[in-house]
Protein backbone atom coordinates (compact mmCIF):
# COMPACT_ATOMS: atom_id res chain seq x y z
CA UNK A 1 0.00 0.00 0.00
CA UNK A 2 2.81 2.09 0.70
CA UNK A 3 4.32 2.23 -2.90
CA UNK A 4 1.35 2.96 -4.33
CA UNK A 5 0.45 5.74 -2.15
CA UNK A 6 4.08 7.05 -3.37
CA UNK A 7 3.96 6.34 -6.91
CA UNK A 8 0.06 7.95 -6.81
CA UNK A 9 2.12 10.89 -4.69
CA UNK A 10 4.62 10.86 -7.19
CA UNK A 11 2.07 11.47 -10.29
CA UNK A 12 0.23 14.28 -8.31
CA UNK A 13 3.70 16.29 -8.04
CA UNK A 14 4.46 15.83 -11.58
CA UNK A 15 0.91 17.61 -12.47
CA UNK A 16 1.90 20.20 -10.04
CA UNK A 17 4.77 21.07 -11.35
CA UNK A 18 2.77 22.48 -14.32
CA UNK A 19 0.10 24.06 -12.19
CA UNK A 20 -0.03 28.01 -11.03
CA UNK A 21 3.22 28.91 -12.35
CA UNK A 22 5.62 31.59 -10.90
CA UNK A 23 6.31 34.96 -12.38
CA UNK A 24 8.42 34.34 -15.24
CA UNK A 25 10.69 37.31 -13.67
CA UNK A 26 11.43 35.31 -10.64
CA UNK A 27 11.80 31.86 -12.02
CA UNK A 28 14.50 33.15 -14.78
CA UNK A 29 17.01 33.11 -12.47
CA UNK A 30 16.12 30.30 -10.65
CA UNK A 31 16.56 27.98 -14.05
CA UNK A 32 19.58 30.12 -14.92
CA UNK A 33 20.90 29.08 -11.75
CA UNK A 34 19.86 25.42 -12.05
CA UNK A 35 21.53 25.42 -15.18
CA UNK A 36 24.53 26.12 -13.82
CA UNK A 37 24.34 24.04 -10.82
CA UNK A 38 23.34 20.92 -12.61
CA UNK A 39 24.09 20.97 -16.24
CA UNK A 40 27.60 23.00 -16.47
CA UNK A 41 28.67 21.84 -12.55
CA UNK A 42 28.04 17.94 -13.86
CA UNK A 43 30.51 18.65 -16.92
CA UNK A 44 33.83 18.22 -15.55
CA UNK A 45 32.99 14.55 -13.77
CA UNK A 46 31.35 13.86 -16.89
CA UNK A 47 34.11 14.60 -19.03
CA UNK A 48 36.67 12.95 -16.69
CA UNK A 49 34.80 9.34 -16.55
CA UNK A 50 34.18 9.54 -20.04
CA UNK A 51 37.81 9.94 -21.56
CA UNK A 52 38.86 6.83 -19.17
CA UNK A 53 35.86 4.71 -19.95
CA UNK A 54 36.51 5.08 -23.71
CA UNK A 55 40.06 4.78 -23.33
CA UNK A 56 39.12 1.08 -21.50
CA UNK A 57 36.79 -0.04 -23.46
CA UNK A 58 39.51 0.75 -26.06
CA UNK A 59 41.83 -1.41 -24.58
CA UNK A 60 39.26 -4.79 -23.31
CA UNK A 61 38.25 -4.69 -26.79
CA UNK A 62 41.63 -4.71 -28.41
CA UNK A 63 42.90 -7.53 -25.88
CA UNK A 64 39.78 -9.10 -26.16
CA UNK A 65 40.58 -9.94 -30.00
CA UNK A 66 42.93 -12.63 -30.48
CA UNK A 67 41.97 -14.02 -33.39
CA UNK A 68 44.23 -12.50 -36.32
CA UNK A 69 40.99 -12.63 -38.42
CA UNK A 70 39.65 -9.95 -36.59
CA UNK A 71 39.90 -6.43 -38.50
CA UNK A 72 41.98 -4.06 -35.99
CA UNK A 73 38.58 -1.33 -37.16
CA UNK A 74 36.42 -3.54 -34.90
CA UNK A 75 38.22 -1.33 -31.46
CA UNK A 76 36.84 1.90 -32.91
CA UNK A 77 33.28 0.20 -33.84
CA UNK A 78 32.86 -1.68 -30.61
CA UNK A 79 33.89 1.52 -28.40
CA UNK A 80 31.72 3.47 -30.12
CA UNK A 81 28.43 1.30 -30.46
CA UNK A 82 29.10 0.59 -26.74
CA UNK A 83 29.56 4.61 -26.00
CA UNK A 84 26.93 5.58 -27.65
CA UNK A 85 24.22 2.79 -27.08
CA UNK A 86 24.85 2.51 -23.50
CA UNK A 87 27.51 4.01 -21.79
CA UNK A 88 27.17 7.81 -22.23
CA UNK A 89 22.92 7.65 -21.83
CA UNK A 90 22.51 4.88 -19.44
CA UNK A 91 26.28 4.96 -17.40
CA UNK A 92 26.52 8.44 -16.96
CA UNK A 93 22.69 8.77 -15.93
CA UNK A 94 23.51 6.40 -13.37
CA UNK A 95 26.41 8.85 -11.95
CA UNK A 96 24.58 11.90 -12.38
CA UNK A 97 21.85 9.93 -10.38
CA UNK A 98 24.30 10.36 -7.24
CA UNK A 99 25.51 13.78 -8.26
CA UNK A 100 22.96 15.62 -9.51
CA UNK A 101 20.41 13.20 -7.57
CA UNK A 102 21.26 13.64 -4.07
CA UNK A 103 22.41 17.58 -4.64
CA UNK A 104 18.53 17.95 -5.62
CA UNK A 105 17.23 15.77 -2.60
CA UNK A 106 18.96 17.00 -0.35
CA UNK A 107 18.67 20.95 -0.77
CA UNK A 108 15.25 20.41 -1.50
CA UNK A 109 15.18 18.45 1.55
CA UNK A 110 16.74 20.50 3.65
CA UNK A 111 14.56 23.47 2.71
CA UNK A 112 11.38 21.00 4.20
CA UNK A 113 13.34 20.55 7.60
CA UNK A 114 14.06 24.22 7.58
CA UNK A 115 10.25 25.17 7.22
CA UNK A 116 11.76 27.33 3.81
CA UNK A 117 8.92 25.34 2.06
CA UNK A 118 6.28 25.64 4.71
CA UNK A 119 7.72 29.49 4.02
CA UNK A 120 6.54 29.46 0.77
CA UNK A 121 3.05 27.72 0.90
CA UNK A 122 2.07 30.13 3.84
CA UNK A 123 2.94 32.45 1.12
CA UNK A 124 0.57 30.69 -1.38
CA UNK A 125 3.39 29.85 -3.94
CA UNK A 126 2.96 26.72 -5.55
CA UNK A 127 6.21 25.39 -3.90
CA UNK A 128 6.48 22.30 -6.37
CA UNK A 129 5.68 24.26 -9.51
CA UNK A 130 9.12 26.96 -7.73
CA UNK A 131 11.30 23.96 -6.91
CA UNK A 132 11.06 21.29 -9.41
CA UNK A 133 10.49 23.34 -12.34
CA UNK A 134 13.12 24.91 -13.20
CA UNK A 135 15.07 21.91 -12.67
CA UNK A 136 13.00 20.21 -15.19
CA UNK A 137 13.96 22.75 -17.34
CA UNK A 138 17.66 23.18 -16.64
CA UNK A 139 17.50 19.11 -17.36
CA UNK A 140 16.12 19.12 -20.81
CA UNK A 141 19.86 20.25 -21.42
CA UNK A 142 21.32 17.18 -20.10
CA UNK A 143 21.18 15.83 -23.65
CA UNK A 144 24.32 18.72 -24.52
CA UNK A 145 26.28 16.72 -21.59
CA UNK A 146 25.39 13.22 -22.97
CA UNK A 147 26.61 14.52 -26.35
CA UNK A 148 29.85 16.19 -24.99
CA UNK A 149 30.51 12.09 -23.22
CA UNK A 150 29.98 10.07 -26.53
CA UNK A 151 32.36 12.64 -28.02
CA UNK A 152 35.06 12.54 -25.10
CA UNK A 153 34.63 8.37 -24.49
CA UNK A 154 34.97 7.57 -28.43
CA UNK A 155 38.39 10.35 -28.41
CA UNK A 156 39.40 8.49 -24.95
CA UNK A 157 39.05 5.08 -26.81
CA UNK A 158 41.39 6.71 -29.56
CA UNK A 159 43.68 8.56 -27.17
CA UNK A 160 43.96 5.02 -25.13
CA UNK A 161 44.26 2.79 -28.68
CA UNK A 162 46.98 4.81 -30.71
CA UNK A 163 49.23 5.78 -27.71
CA UNK A 164 48.79 2.60 -25.79
CA UNK A 165 49.97 0.65 -29.27
CA UNK A 166 47.12 -0.95 -29.78
CA UNK A 167 46.15 0.02 -32.91
CA UNK A 168 46.90 2.97 -35.32
CA UNK A 169 44.21 6.28 -35.82
CA UNK A 170 43.36 5.02 -39.36
CA UNK A 171 42.13 1.70 -38.02
CA UNK A 172 40.21 3.40 -35.43
CA UNK A 173 38.64 6.04 -37.17
CA UNK A 174 37.48 3.50 -40.24
CA UNK A 175 35.74 1.40 -37.25
CA UNK A 176 33.91 4.50 -35.97
CA UNK A 177 32.60 5.12 -39.31
CA UNK A 178 31.69 1.91 -40.03
CA UNK A 179 27.96 0.61 -40.40
CA UNK A 180 26.75 3.70 -38.51
CA UNK A 181 23.15 3.70 -38.04
CA UNK A 182 21.61 7.04 -37.49
CA UNK A 183 18.83 5.49 -35.65
CA UNK A 184 21.84 4.71 -32.93
CA UNK A 185 21.55 8.59 -31.65
CA UNK A 186 17.80 8.81 -31.96
CA UNK A 187 17.61 6.11 -29.58
CA UNK A 188 19.94 7.20 -27.25
CA UNK A 189 18.49 10.40 -27.06
CA UNK A 190 15.22 9.57 -26.47
CA UNK A 191 16.45 7.08 -23.67
CA UNK A 192 18.62 10.39 -22.48
CA UNK A 193 15.58 12.95 -22.57
CA UNK A 194 13.30 10.03 -20.33
CA UNK A 195 16.17 9.98 -18.00
CA UNK A 196 16.45 13.35 -17.39
CA UNK A 197 12.90 13.06 -16.69
CA UNK A 198 13.56 11.04 -14.19
CA UNK A 199 16.77 12.73 -12.61
CA UNK A 200 14.55 16.09 -11.99
CA UNK A 201 11.33 14.12 -10.70
CA UNK A 202 12.30 11.29 -8.65
CA UNK A 203 14.96 13.26 -6.74
CA UNK A 204 12.43 16.31 -6.15
CA UNK A 205 10.19 14.26 -4.96
CA UNK A 206 12.25 12.12 -2.15
CA UNK A 207 13.25 15.69 -1.03
CA UNK A 208 10.06 17.21 -1.37
CA UNK A 209 8.39 14.98 1.19
CA UNK A 210 10.59 14.18 3.34
CA UNK A 211 9.88 13.92 7.00
CA UNK A 212 12.09 15.00 10.18
CA UNK A 213 15.54 15.84 10.59
CA UNK A 214 19.02 16.57 9.38
CA UNK A 215 19.42 12.42 10.03
CA UNK A 216 16.34 12.00 7.81
CA UNK A 217 17.78 14.64 4.77
CA UNK A 218 20.80 11.90 4.32
CA UNK A 219 18.81 8.97 3.98
CA UNK A 220 16.52 10.45 1.51
CA UNK A 221 19.33 11.17 -0.47
CA UNK A 222 20.56 7.79 -0.47
CA UNK A 223 16.59 6.47 -1.26
CA UNK A 224 16.63 8.61 -3.90
CA UNK A 225 19.44 7.55 -5.59
CA UNK A 226 18.76 3.95 -5.02
CA UNK A 227 15.38 4.45 -6.92
CA UNK A 228 16.58 6.61 -9.61
CA UNK A 229 19.18 4.04 -10.37
CA UNK A 230 16.37 1.48 -10.29
CA UNK A 231 13.76 3.37 -12.52
CA UNK A 232 17.06 4.28 -15.09
CA UNK A 233 17.76 0.72 -15.62
CA UNK A 234 14.24 -0.71 -15.72
CA UNK A 235 13.43 1.85 -18.28
CA UNK A 236 16.38 1.47 -19.97
CA UNK A 237 15.36 -2.01 -20.35
CA UNK A 238 11.59 -1.02 -21.19
CA UNK A 239 12.91 1.33 -24.04
CA UNK A 240 15.80 -1.29 -25.58
CA UNK A 241 13.27 -3.88 -26.01
CA UNK A 242 10.84 -1.26 -27.47
CA UNK A 243 13.19 0.61 -29.72
CA UNK A 244 15.73 -2.15 -30.64
CA UNK A 245 14.15 -5.20 -29.66
CA UNK B 1 -10.12 39.78 12.67
CA UNK B 2 -9.77 35.76 13.12
CA UNK B 3 -13.17 33.61 14.06
CA UNK B 4 -12.31 30.12 14.74
CA UNK B 5 -15.34 27.62 15.57
CA UNK B 6 -15.49 24.44 17.04
CA UNK B 7 -12.24 23.52 14.99
CA UNK B 8 -11.25 19.74 14.84
CA UNK B 9 -7.61 17.60 13.60
CA UNK B 10 -6.63 14.53 13.82
CA UNK B 11 -3.68 12.89 12.34
CA UNK B 12 -4.71 8.84 12.18
CA UNK B 13 -6.12 8.04 15.46
CA UNK B 14 -4.77 10.53 17.32
CA UNK B 15 -7.33 13.73 17.70
CA UNK B 16 -4.88 16.69 17.71
CA UNK B 17 -7.40 19.33 18.27
CA UNK B 18 -11.00 18.55 19.64
CA UNK B 19 -12.80 21.60 19.31
CA UNK B 20 -11.45 24.87 19.43
CA UNK B 21 -13.60 28.21 19.43
CA UNK B 22 -12.31 31.90 20.04
CA UNK B 23 -11.78 34.87 17.97
CA UNK B 24 -8.61 37.03 17.44
CA UNK B 25 -9.01 40.73 16.93
CA UNK B 26 -7.39 43.01 14.38
CA UNK B 27 -5.01 45.45 16.36
CA UNK B 28 -4.50 43.31 18.70
CA UNK B 29 -1.14 41.02 19.81
CA UNK B 30 -2.73 37.70 20.87
CA UNK B 31 -1.12 34.99 22.25
CA UNK B 32 -1.79 31.21 22.12
CA UNK B 33 0.22 29.47 25.27
CA UNK B 34 0.54 25.80 26.21
CA UNK B 35 2.35 23.24 27.19
CA UNK B 36 4.38 21.07 24.45
CA UNK B 37 1.92 18.68 22.34
CA UNK B 38 -0.77 20.83 23.75
CA UNK B 39 -1.69 21.32 19.82
CA UNK B 40 0.04 25.13 19.70
CA UNK B 41 1.47 24.60 16.40
CA UNK B 42 -0.75 22.14 14.77
CA UNK B 43 -3.92 25.21 15.90
CA UNK B 44 -1.42 27.71 13.55
CA UNK B 45 -0.66 25.71 10.88
CA UNK B 46 -4.26 24.95 10.71
CA UNK B 47 -5.18 28.62 10.45
CA UNK B 48 -2.47 29.33 7.83
CA UNK B 49 -4.32 26.55 5.58
CA UNK B 50 -1.17 24.59 6.06
CA UNK B 51 -3.09 21.77 7.69
CA UNK B 52 -6.28 20.90 6.07
CA UNK B 53 -9.05 20.34 9.64
CA UNK B 54 -11.87 17.86 9.78
CA UNK B 55 -14.54 20.12 11.09
CA UNK B 56 -15.03 23.42 12.46
CA UNK B 57 -14.61 26.68 10.69
CA UNK B 58 -11.91 29.55 10.09
CA UNK B 59 -13.20 32.59 9.00
CA UNK B 60 -11.04 35.89 7.66
CA UNK B 61 -13.08 38.92 8.04
CA UNK B 62 -16.00 36.77 7.92
CA UNK B 63 -15.26 34.72 4.64
CA UNK B 64 -14.63 30.66 5.67
CA UNK B 65 -11.02 30.06 4.52
CA UNK B 66 -12.00 26.32 3.69
CA UNK B 67 -15.01 27.66 1.18
CA UNK B 68 -12.77 29.76 -0.96
CA UNK B 69 -11.66 29.00 -4.16
CA UNK B 70 -7.72 28.68 -4.78
CA UNK B 71 -7.02 31.70 -6.22
CA UNK B 72 -9.20 32.94 -3.31
CA UNK B 73 -7.22 31.43 -0.87
CA UNK B 74 -4.06 32.36 -2.81
CA UNK B 75 -4.80 35.95 -3.09
CA UNK B 76 -5.62 35.47 1.42
CA UNK B 77 -2.37 33.84 1.61
CA UNK B 78 -0.71 36.87 -0.13
CA UNK B 79 -2.19 39.40 2.95
CA UNK B 80 -0.29 36.51 5.55
CA UNK B 81 2.87 37.17 7.11
CA UNK B 82 4.48 33.95 9.20
CA UNK B 83 7.57 34.46 11.45
CA UNK B 84 8.91 30.71 11.23
CA UNK B 85 10.59 29.57 14.81
CA UNK B 86 13.31 28.78 12.82
CA UNK B 87 13.01 31.73 10.69
CA UNK B 88 12.63 30.05 7.78
CA UNK B 89 14.52 32.42 5.38
CA UNK B 90 16.01 31.43 2.35
CA UNK B 91 19.53 30.56 3.18
CA UNK B 92 20.38 30.82 -1.05
CA UNK B 93 19.67 34.64 -1.06
CA UNK B 94 20.89 37.93 0.71
CA UNK B 95 19.25 39.40 3.82
CA UNK B 96 17.38 41.74 1.26
CA UNK B 97 16.13 39.51 -1.60
CA UNK B 98 15.07 37.38 1.72
CA UNK B 99 12.85 40.75 2.26
CA UNK B 100 12.04 41.26 -1.37
CA UNK B 101 10.95 37.93 -1.90
CA UNK B 102 7.36 38.53 -1.74
CA UNK B 103 6.99 41.55 -3.05
CA UNK B 104 8.92 40.26 -6.49
CA UNK B 105 6.33 37.37 -6.06
CA UNK B 106 3.25 39.35 -5.57
CA UNK B 107 3.47 43.20 -6.80
CA UNK B 108 3.87 44.39 -10.14
CA UNK B 109 6.59 47.17 -8.02
CA UNK B 110 9.81 48.30 -10.02
CA UNK B 111 13.25 47.59 -8.82
CA UNK B 112 13.54 50.25 -7.15
CA UNK B 113 10.05 50.99 -5.67
CA UNK B 114 11.10 47.47 -4.24
CA UNK B 115 14.26 48.41 -2.89
CA UNK B 116 12.75 51.09 -1.33
CA UNK B 117 10.14 49.45 0.38
CA UNK B 118 12.66 46.77 1.86
CA UNK B 119 15.33 49.50 3.15
CA UNK B 120 12.20 50.74 5.11
CA UNK B 121 11.16 47.83 6.70
CA UNK B 122 15.29 46.97 7.78
CA UNK B 123 15.39 50.06 8.74
CA UNK B 124 12.12 49.27 10.81
CA UNK B 125 13.41 46.10 12.26
CA UNK B 126 16.79 47.51 13.93
CA UNK B 127 18.42 46.52 10.28
CA UNK B 128 19.64 49.20 7.66
CA UNK B 129 22.94 47.84 7.23
CA UNK B 130 22.69 44.21 6.85
CA UNK B 131 21.31 43.70 3.40
CA UNK B 132 23.58 41.81 1.50
CA UNK B 133 24.92 39.65 4.49
CA UNK B 134 23.47 35.96 3.99
CA UNK B 135 21.33 34.71 6.52
CA UNK B 136 23.97 31.99 7.47
CA UNK B 137 26.17 35.20 8.37
CA UNK B 138 23.53 36.69 11.02
CA UNK B 139 23.04 35.46 14.50
CA UNK B 140 19.51 34.22 15.71
CA UNK B 141 18.13 37.94 16.68
CA UNK B 142 18.84 38.95 13.47
CA UNK B 143 17.73 36.27 11.57
CA UNK B 144 14.13 36.77 13.75
CA UNK B 145 14.04 40.59 12.74
CA UNK B 146 14.45 39.66 9.06
CA UNK B 147 11.94 36.91 9.56
CA UNK B 148 9.70 39.71 11.20
CA UNK B 149 10.72 42.16 8.31
CA UNK B 150 9.79 39.62 5.36
CA UNK B 151 6.36 39.08 6.93
CA UNK B 152 5.53 42.56 6.85
CA UNK B 153 7.33 43.66 3.86
CA UNK B 154 4.42 43.50 1.74
CA UNK B 155 1.80 45.14 4.30
CA UNK B 156 -0.19 42.28 5.92
CA UNK B 157 -3.33 41.94 7.26
CA UNK B 158 -2.48 39.11 9.81
CA UNK B 159 1.05 38.02 11.40
CA UNK B 160 1.61 34.74 12.51
CA UNK B 161 4.63 34.18 14.54
CA UNK B 162 5.53 30.22 15.89
CA UNK B 163 7.74 30.83 19.13
CA UNK B 164 9.37 34.24 17.87
CA UNK B 165 11.61 33.68 20.89
CA UNK B 166 12.82 30.54 21.69
CA UNK B 167 16.62 30.41 21.28
CA UNK B 168 17.05 34.10 22.17
CA UNK B 169 18.60 35.38 24.95
CA UNK B 170 16.38 37.80 27.47
CA UNK B 171 17.14 40.79 26.12
CA UNK B 172 16.44 39.84 22.06
CA UNK B 173 13.43 38.08 23.50
CA UNK B 174 12.10 41.58 24.42
CA UNK B 175 13.38 43.48 21.37
CA UNK B 176 11.45 40.79 19.38
CA UNK B 177 8.36 40.94 21.53
CA UNK B 178 8.17 45.00 21.79
CA UNK B 179 8.27 45.00 17.56
CA UNK B 180 5.86 42.81 17.19
CA UNK B 181 3.65 44.67 19.38
CA UNK B 182 4.32 48.11 18.07
CA UNK B 183 4.07 46.19 14.19
CA UNK B 184 0.68 45.18 15.04
CA UNK B 185 -0.63 48.22 16.48
CA UNK B 186 0.94 50.43 14.13
CA UNK B 187 0.08 48.67 10.91
CA UNK B 188 -3.62 47.72 13.03
CA UNK B 189 -2.86 43.83 11.99
CA UNK B 190 -4.81 40.57 13.94
CA UNK B 191 -1.54 39.27 14.92
CA UNK B 192 -1.26 35.69 16.28
CA UNK B 193 1.95 34.64 18.14
CA UNK B 194 2.59 31.16 19.71
CA UNK B 195 5.03 31.13 22.52
CA UNK B 196 6.19 29.75 25.55
CA UNK B 197 7.87 32.28 27.52
CA UNK B 198 6.77 33.49 29.99
CA UNK B 199 8.01 37.00 29.39
CA UNK B 200 5.99 37.57 26.48
CA UNK B 201 3.06 36.24 28.23
CA UNK B 202 3.40 39.43 30.61
CA UNK B 203 4.47 41.68 28.79
CA UNK B 204 2.55 42.01 24.91
CA UNK B 205 -0.45 39.77 25.71
CA UNK B 206 -3.35 41.26 24.74
CA UNK B 207 -5.17 38.47 24.38
CA UNK B 208 -4.34 34.92 25.90
CA UNK B 209 -5.57 31.47 24.70
CA UNK B 210 -4.34 28.46 27.05
CA UNK B 211 -4.81 25.26 25.12
CA UNK B 212 -4.48 21.68 26.74
CA UNK B 213 -4.63 18.41 25.54
CA UNK B 214 -6.46 20.14 22.06
CA UNK B 215 -8.83 21.89 23.99
CA UNK B 216 -9.27 25.50 24.90
CA UNK B 217 -8.83 26.02 28.77
CA UNK B 218 -8.78 29.01 29.52
CA UNK B 219 -8.66 32.62 27.53
CA UNK B 220 -8.35 35.96 28.87
CA UNK B 221 -5.57 39.08 28.46
CA UNK B 222 -1.91 39.41 30.41
CA UNK B 223 -4.01 41.10 33.17
CA UNK B 224 -6.52 38.76 33.90
CA UNK B 225 -3.76 35.93 33.74
CA UNK B 226 -2.17 37.38 37.42
CA UNK B 227 -6.05 36.92 39.00
CA UNK B 228 -6.99 33.38 37.13
CA UNK B 229 -7.48 30.43 39.64
CA UNK B 230 -7.60 28.22 36.77
CA UNK B 231 -5.32 25.10 38.21
CA UNK B 232 -4.34 24.42 34.33
CA UNK B 233 -3.04 27.88 33.43
CA UNK B 234 -1.65 28.60 37.26
CA UNK B 235 0.56 25.53 37.17
CA UNK B 236 1.83 26.20 33.64
CA UNK B 237 2.49 30.08 33.74
CA UNK B 238 3.44 30.04 37.73
CA UNK B 239 5.73 26.78 37.46
CA UNK B 240 8.68 28.77 38.41
CA UNK B 241 9.14 30.56 41.51
CA UNK B 242 10.40 33.89 39.68
CA UNK B 243 6.80 33.74 38.06
CA UNK B 244 4.78 33.14 41.40
CA UNK B 245 6.89 35.71 43.34
CA UNK B 246 5.91 38.06 40.56
CA UNK B 247 2.55 36.89 40.49
CA UNK B 248 1.74 37.58 44.36
CA UNK B 249 3.47 41.12 44.21
CA UNK B 250 1.20 41.86 41.08
CA UNK B 251 -2.08 40.75 43.23
CA UNK B 252 -0.63 42.69 46.36
CA UNK B 253 0.06 46.12 44.87
CA UNK B 254 -3.45 45.79 42.88
CA UNK B 255 -5.23 45.74 46.39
Amino acid sequence: MTYLHNIGTYFIMIKDIFRRPTKWSVMKPLILKDIDDLIIGSLGIVAFISFFVGGVVAIQTSLNMTSPLMPKSLVGFATRQSIILEFAPTFISIIMAGKVGSFITSSIGTMRVTEQIDALEVMGINAINYLVFPKFIALTLYPFVISIAMFLGILGGLMACVYGGYGTMEDYVEGVQMDFIPFHFFYAFIKTFVFAFLLATIPSYYGYFMKGGALEVGKASTTSFVWTSVMIILVNFLLTSLLLG
Amino acid sequence: MIEVKDLKKSFGDTQILKGITTSFEKGKTNLVIGQSGSGKTVFLKCLLGLFEYESGSISYEGKNFSELSRDEKTNLRSEMGMVFQGSALFDSMTIAENVMFPLRMFTKQSKSEMEDRVNEVLKRVNLDDAHKKMPSEASGGMQKRVAIARAIVNRPKYLFCDEPNSGLDPKTAIVIDNLIQEITEEFNITTVVNTHDMNSVMEIGEKIVFLKNGLLEWEGSSETIFRTDNEAVTNFVYSSELFRKVRKMYLEESE
